[in-house]
């Protein structure tokens, strides 16, 4: 899940005393949109790239394989396709600024409503996630560095690296048949029971959120409980991922000659853990989860098929096994631009954080 | 064998050969003591020697359908039972692991080099070629790998070739920023200002003196890959876009076993233990070769 994508936490600049520390806040903060912006510009290249190659002539998609060259020509024409590349790159960033994603084949709707309804479910789903992750993760993380070398922290390093090896589709199964199928302690598939489904006003599209307005506890209660399971699967990923990193920055700060003066002064070890060598890594530990929340919106993929859970996943799943390209770039945008976003984000958090970086 | 093991540990080597094979040893010696190292490379051991003999190693053919002896549970016949058009799914896992051996060496074999290449020619020229082809790999870096890897299958067509092909395309930035990071660390140092004094071109500098120097650490970051794009790779079956039937992908067939997971168990969970066993020697293996070759990079991945 979150593998690989450690954008490492930018070095602090070693410009000061040239400039004024306004015009310096200044030029990072342009620096920085100049990189979001190229960034963004690179994924609408690589989308509009992936649009292109499809070996589907788009046009014959639209008039069918018997019409007339002269109708052809007209309709390749009406779509631009016979532009050159960069002006059809152009209008495409045009389209896709004024959310003009295309019509979904498998729905019939414009793609970008599709993806407004579908979001929330998503991020209901990888926010609970990710809570569970943090609150799981870190402590683990903690543990294993404070008794390293220890069977419970070679324990926790085979959790962490579980992590990356168990497939999250066979996470979610599994998780499905022992505690809803077996123990009958969780939901099944879906975000509330059928007979729930629609009963609330959708006003934020958090099931969750929506049903505490409505006052409605039956159908929030209904909705955890359909939630739960989905969630630790998700949250799974990213407890493995934030306790390994947890463990490995405690392990840096423990090894400080500071932790042993603490020592040497009789400072308790729980104290030395906690109020000396774990505050300093609560900086590097936002960037991790800022990551890892970005990770488990690429996981939901996965688990979402597997739940039936009506998020973007599964949108992007139905899309992609009817080759429905507008809806596949669509929500590949969308998951590529909440990524980027949350990863540039906890990057700027961790400047403004960190003092040594300000 | 003491004469050899002095041989290979003599501090002044006579032979670049002598160097080389002392330099192998004592990495596998240092890789012995990490217990979890040897788990991962005796795991990777058994999955090559199942793929190479998988004819031997099953005991049914993966592709023949008994229809009389559909779904049955684990038995002494039928080690892990058989699936719901009667075939014997241990054999199936087994022959499962040459497509997944295949898959993770051909994309390793396109990822790699490219990602190398990529990055030894931004780190060795620096100043604009570094700065384009830097900000390239940076803009794929920052994208979802499988979210990315989905959407050039789905363009490409389902199949094993171009999942393979898709998740190369994924995989390499990942190796140009370690090639790139080892370059910058070389370029400046005397031995190679020495060959470049001697006349050599920044081909045969780069070709025969930079690359070599990355190898170490584009193995550990190779090796700890591994289980991503065996994850991809099965994500990429179950979903529907990757290994097509009757092929014993192991992602494919948890996805065939899903209609059954409440009452057949064994169809779904049979070959998630064998992506999670093979995933977990890899990730033992990267972390121990790690700790030997890159000692300083720690556990940031």
């Amino acid at each position: 899940m979150a593998d690989n994508n450690t954008t490492t936490a930018p070095a602090p600049t070693r410009r000061a005393g040239l400039q004024s520390p306004g015009r310096r806040r200044l030029f990072s903060l342009l620096g920085f949109l100049v990189t979001l912006g190229v960034t963004f510009i690179g994924l609408l290249a690589i989308t509009f790239f992936i649009g292109r190659i499809v070996p589907i002539d788009p046009v014959l998609a639209v008039v069918g394989d018997r019409a007339p060259v002269a109708v052809y020509e007209r309709v390749r024409e009406e779509m631009g396709l016979d532009r050159p590349l960069a002006a059809q790159f152009v209008s495409y960033v045009g389209d896709v600024v004024t959310g003009n994603f295309g019509t979904a084949v498998s729905t019939g709707k414009p793609v970008i409503e599709d993806l407004a309804r579908v979001f929330p479910a998503t991020l209901e789903m990888a926010t609970l996630g990710i809570i569970l992750g943090v609150l799981i993760g870190v402590p683990l993380g903690v543990i294993a560095a404070s008794r390293r070398g220890s069977w419970l922290d070679q324990g926790i390093r085979v959790v962490g690296l579980l992590g990356y090896s168990v497939p999250a589709f066979w996470l979610g199964l599994v998780g499905l048949a022992v505690f809803y199928a077996k123990l009958k302690w969780v939901g099944g598939p879906g975000r509330v029971d059928i007979f729930y489904d629609g009963v609330v006003t959708p006003i934020t599209g958090l099931i969750l959120v929506d049903s505490i307005i409505a006052g409605d506890w039956e159908i929030f209660r209904n909705a955890v409980w359909h939630l739960i399971l989905p969630a630790s699967c998700l949250g799974f990923f990213s407890l493995a991922y934030i306790a390994r990193m947890t463990r490995s920055f405690m392990l840096d700060q423990l090894s400080q000659e500071y932790v042993t003066t603490a020592r040497v002064k009789g400072v308790p070890e729980r104290l030395v853990i906690w109020r000396h060598a774990f505050r300093p890594i609560r900086v590097p530990l936002i960037t991790v989860i800022g990551l890892s929340y970005a990770g488990l919106l690429e996981g939901s993929v996965m688990i979402e098929t597997i739940f039936s859970w009506p998020g973007i996943g599964n949108y992007l799943t139905v899309a992609l096994l009817n080759a429905d390209m507008a809806a596949v770039l669509g929500s590949t945008l969308v998951i590529g631009a909440v990524f980027i976003g949350i990863n540039k984000i906890s990057d700027v958090l961790y400047r403004v954080l960190d003092p040594r970086a300000r | 064998m003491t004469t050899l093991r002095d041989w290979l540990i003599d501090d002044s080597p006579a032979s670049p050969m002598q160097a080389r094979l002392g330099r192998f040893y004592r990495i596998f010696g240092a890789l012995m003591h990490n217990p979890l190292a040897v788990v991962g490379a005796i795991i990777i051991l058994v999955l090559v020697l199942t793929a190479l003999f998988a004819p031997w190693i099953a005991t049914h053919d993966p592709l023949r359908q008994a229809l009389g002896e559909r779904l049955l549970p684990p038995s002494a016949a039928h080690w892990m039972g058989t699936d719901e058009l009667g075939r014997d799914i241990w054999s199936r896992v087994v022959y499962g692991a040459r497509i997944t051996l295949a898959i993770v060496t051909l994309v390793a074999v396109l990822a790699a080099p490219a990602g190398l290449v990529i990055g030894v020619a931004a780190g060795y020229f620096g100043g604009w070629v570094d700065r384009i082809l830097m900000g390239i790999t940076d803009i794929f870096l920052s994208l979802p790998k499988l979210i990315l890897a989905l959407a050039f299958v789905a363009a490409l067509g389902p199949g094993i070739e171009n999942a393979i092909i898709a998740i190369a395309i994924t995989s390499w930035p990942g190796y140009a920023r370690v090639a790139r990071a080892e370059t910058m660390t070389f370029k400046n140092s005397e031995f190679i200002s020495a060959v470049r004094l001697l006349g050599a071109s920044s081909l045969r500098v780069n070709l025969g003196h930079v690359l070599p120097l990355c190898t170490s650490s584009m193995i550990v970051r190779v090796t700890l890959d591994m289980a991503g794009i065996i994850l991809t790779a099965a994500g990429l079956g179950f979903i529907g876009l990757g290994a097509q039937p009757p092929l014993p992908e192991w992602g494919a067939m948890i996805s065939r076993g899903r209609s059954f997971i409440l009452d057949q168990w064994w169809v779904a969970t049979m070959p998630g233990f064998a992506i999670i066993l093979v995933s977990l020697g890899f990730c033992f293996l990267g972390d121990g070769l790690r700790d030997v070759l890159d000692p300083k990079s720690g556990e940031q991945r």
